[in-house]
This record gives C-alpha cells, sequence and structure tokens, in this order.
C-alpha cells in the first residue's frame, strides 16, 4: 500500500435532470475529499467549473434524462469514461422529474405557460437554443451502458464514500443496511 | 410426532401438513417473501420465496415440507433470481420512494435493500394509474401495487366483505375494488378491516396519519427485512 500513486484517476461530474442534491451530498463527505484527491483529479465538473469533458477514467451523473441536451450531454460522458456511475434516484428511475411521465407533455406546457394561476398566457419558450423536452422523463441506463448504480435521494455522503471507495479499489460497491436508501 | 428436513444444510423440524416456509419461519429461518402472510392461504404468486427442493424450483409458500427433503434458500443464484423479480416488480408499477408515506416500513423496498437492488436494472413502464382517493379515510394508489393479493385474501377471508379482487390476466392483471362505480367511497370497507392493514406496499394507505413516525425510525430502520424472519407483524402494527 505504500507504492505511491503515479497517475491520478481522472473523474467527471455532472448533474442533468436532476437537483444538484447528489453533489451536494457528494460535497458532505467534507474531509474525506482530501483522502480522495490523493486518488482521483476532477475534469468536468460544477466543481471545477471546466464545461467540455476530456478523457476521463470514472463519469459520476447525477439526475435523469428530461431533454435532447440531457441525452447528449449523457452520451459525451459515455464516450469519455470507461466507468460511468449513475447517482441518485433521478438517475436511477427517473425520480422527481419522471412523474411528469403519466401526462402528455403538450398538457403540461398548456398547463404551465398558458391556463395556470398567475400567468397571462404567456407564450410557450421556442428560442431555437432550448433543448427540446422528451416525451417521457428517463433514466440513464434506458439510453446508454451504466457500469455502477448508487441509490438514494440524496444518497447519503456515507453511501457515497462507501461506494466511491469500493470501486477504486475495484471491487463491485455494496451498501448495507443504514446505507442502501431509496428516498 | 415430528419430522424434518434441511434447509441450507441446517435441520429443520416440522409438523405434518406444514409447507416449507411455515417450518422455516418458526425455526427463526428467513426466506424472501411477498405476497405470504403466516394469517392466510398461501398464494404462490411472488416467487420471491423460490427455493430449490432436490435441484429443482419451487415456491416454500406452497410446498408441504416432507421428511428428507433437501432445500437450498439462500445461494447466491436464488438470490439473483430474486433481485431480479424484485426489479422487474420496480419498473412495472411507478415506486417513487422519496415520495410515499410507506418508504422504510415497505416490505418490498425493505426486500430490495436486503438483496442489494442497486437498480431497478429493466426498462421502465412508467404506466398511468390514476390514484383513488376517494374515501375520506383511505388512499388507494395503484401505482404501488404489486398484486400480492393480501387485501383480497383478507377482505374476502377475515372480513367477509370482498371488497377488493384482481381482475385481468398476465401483465395486465390488476388489482380493482368491488363497487358500481370502482371508488373505495362506495364500499362497505371500514377502517379497522383487516383489508386496510395487510398491504406490504404503500398501495393502501390511512390518511390524516402521515409520517406519524419519522424517517429513521422505521420497521426496517431498525434492522433489515431479512432479521425480522416475518415482518408481517411489525408492519402491520398500528402506529401511536
Amino acid at each position: 500500500m505504500n507504492v505511491a500513486v503515479t497517475k491520478k484517476l481522472k473523474v467527471a461530474t455532472t448533474s442533468l435532470a436532476g437537483c444538484f442534491g447528489c453533489h451536494t451530498s457528494f460535497l458532505d463527505i467534507d474531509e474525506r475529499l482530501f483522502d480522495l484527491l490523493q486518488l482521483v483529479e476532477f475534469d468536468r465538473s460544477p466543481l471545477t467549473d471546466i464545461k467540455r469533458i476530456g478523457a476521463c477514467d470514472i463519469g459520476i451523473v447525477e439526475g435523469g434524462l428530461c431533454n435532447a441536451e440531457n441525452v447528449h450531454v449523457l452520451r459525451d460522458f459515455r464516450s469519455n469514461c470507461k466507468v460511468l456511475i449513475a447517482i441518485g434516484a433521478c438517475a436511477i428511475n427517473g425520480g422527481l422529474p419522471a412523474q411528469r411521465n403519466h401526462l402528455s407533455l403538450p398538457l403540461i406546457l398548456q398547463e404551465v405557460y398558458h391556463t395556470s394561476v398567475g400567468l397571462a398566457n404567456g407564450l410557450i419558450p421556442n428560442d431555437p437554443e432550448l433543448p427540446l423536452p422528451l416525451a417521457k422523463v428517463r433514466p440513464l441506463h434506458e439510453v446508454v451502458k451504466i457500469d455502477y448504480f448508487i441509490p438514494g435521494c440524496p444518497p447519503s455522503a456515507d453511501a457515497i464514500w462507501k461506494a466511491l471507495t469500493d470501486i477504486l479499489a475495484g471491487r463491485e460497491p455494496a451498501l448495507g443496511h443504514g446505507l442502501i436508501h431509496y428516498d | 410426532m415430528s419430522s424434518s428436513f434441511t434447509l441450507d444444510g441446517r435441520t429443520i423440524e416440522f409438523a405434518e401438513g406444514q409447507t416449507i416456509m411455515q417450518a422455516a419461519l418458526a425455526a427463526g429461518v428467513y426466506i424472501p417473501h411477498l405476497c405470504y402472510h403466516p394469517e392466510f392461504k398461501p398464494h404462490g404468486s411472488c416467487k420471491l420465496c423460490t427455493v430449490t427442493v432436490g435441484g429443482r424450483q419451487t415456491a416454500s409458500c406452497t410446498t408441504l415440507a416432507q421428511a428428507g427433503m433437501v432445500v437450498e434458500s439462500d445461494t447466491p443464484a436464488l438470490n439473483d433470481e430474486r433481485r431480479t423479480l424484485t426489479e422487474m416488480l420496480f419498473v412495472e408499477g411507478n415506486h417513487f420512494c422519496p415520495s410515499c408515506e410507506k418508504s422504510g416500513d415497505c416490505k418490498l423496498q425493505a426486500t430490495a435493500y436486503d438483496l442489494g437492488m442497486m437498480s431497478a436494472h429493466f426498462d421502465h413502464f412508467f404506466p398511468s394509474r390514476p390514484v383513488d382517493a376517494s374515501h375520506p379515510d383511505v388512499l388507494l394508489d395503484f401505482n404501488r401495487c404489486i398484486l400480492c393479493s393480501l387485501c383480497v385474501r383478507a377482505s374476502r377471508d377475515v372480513d367477509a366483505k370482498n371488497v377488493f379482487a384482481l381482475s385481468g390476466r398476465g401483465i395486465r392483471t390488476h388489482l380493482i375494488v368491488n363497487a358500481k362505480s370502482g371508488r373505495l367511497a362506495d364500499t362497505d370497507v371500514a377502517l379497522d378491516d383487516k383489508a386496510l392493514q395487510v398491504c406490504p406496499v404503500g398501495a393502501i394507505l390511512r390518511k390524516h396519519k402521515g409520517f406519524s413516525v419519522p424517517i429513521g425510525r422505521r420497521v426496517f430502520d431498525l434492522k433489515p427485512v431479512s432479521a425480522y424472519v416475518d415482518a408481517s407483524a411489525a408492519i402491520g402494527k398500528e402506529r401511536p
């Protein structure tokens, strides 16, 4: 174990249709971040503010897929990361955004921009720069191959730490009782 | 006079007429299960209690124990299959734990935790199943129903009311309510009915009682489902 780590693993993170709660929970590993930084360096991530992903060893993706840009970013992560980790309920099962899935998208847009209380018959945003919403919100594994999953809404800092240290050590991540949660 | 069989190498005594499940639970040995409940006739539908007897798979809740049987249950292969069954239950319904009052008291969730289910693996169906909030004191959320039929059995065999039934076949099987309107409010279901106490998931919930026990202090927060051996009594208990 005394062999010096010559090359740090590159890690990228992003939040798609998520709330950044998983990133916040990740930061809750607190001083263990220093231990982690002995082993990894961050590439594209809200923590570094790097906007474009390079070749990485590990990608950590929070949030599900609710629009075309989410799919684009996810595919970008998949093609640049050797190992891709889905973190949190939204990435794993669509989560809160997927609660719209039993409603039709046109009806939702009508409700939000035309008929709901407090809006003076606004326009449905249609700037070409805006990514188009998907008809249904999808979890990540339905679009690309996901190697590992860390469930929770959000997963606790201890659960994230356990899963990450398992993965970094080359073990299948296992969260025992008290760490595995879907809520 | 009692006889015995072996379960994962352990000798289990049983009385004539007991199923493998009954004998195992009496001996304090956990076999994963969702549709089994000690107070009701077995339904044999969830298949989580599948064990091998002499190398052949069978549901332990419907198979009578016989002297000299060699039963295996807690094996990696069987637990892999149980996890797969659990994953299928998750994708067939809408099981969004963060918004469910049953979270922490839910046998489906606890069983998935115990089997180490990290994701539901399959493509989600996202079925459209409107809730029935018609009853003033009971919420019926079909999104979470796993078709265990415990409410059906309880209403038929204990309450003698036949408020619930399973309708349709195969993947179209669904829970229905015995009223012309199809609404729970138009049945004679009563709050102390057994049918309202036995739901292992969050499909049948008492209104006005939400979060009386906080997340973190619930049945399966205290210990995993396997440690209860049979958690039916713990989750059916009326909350203070």
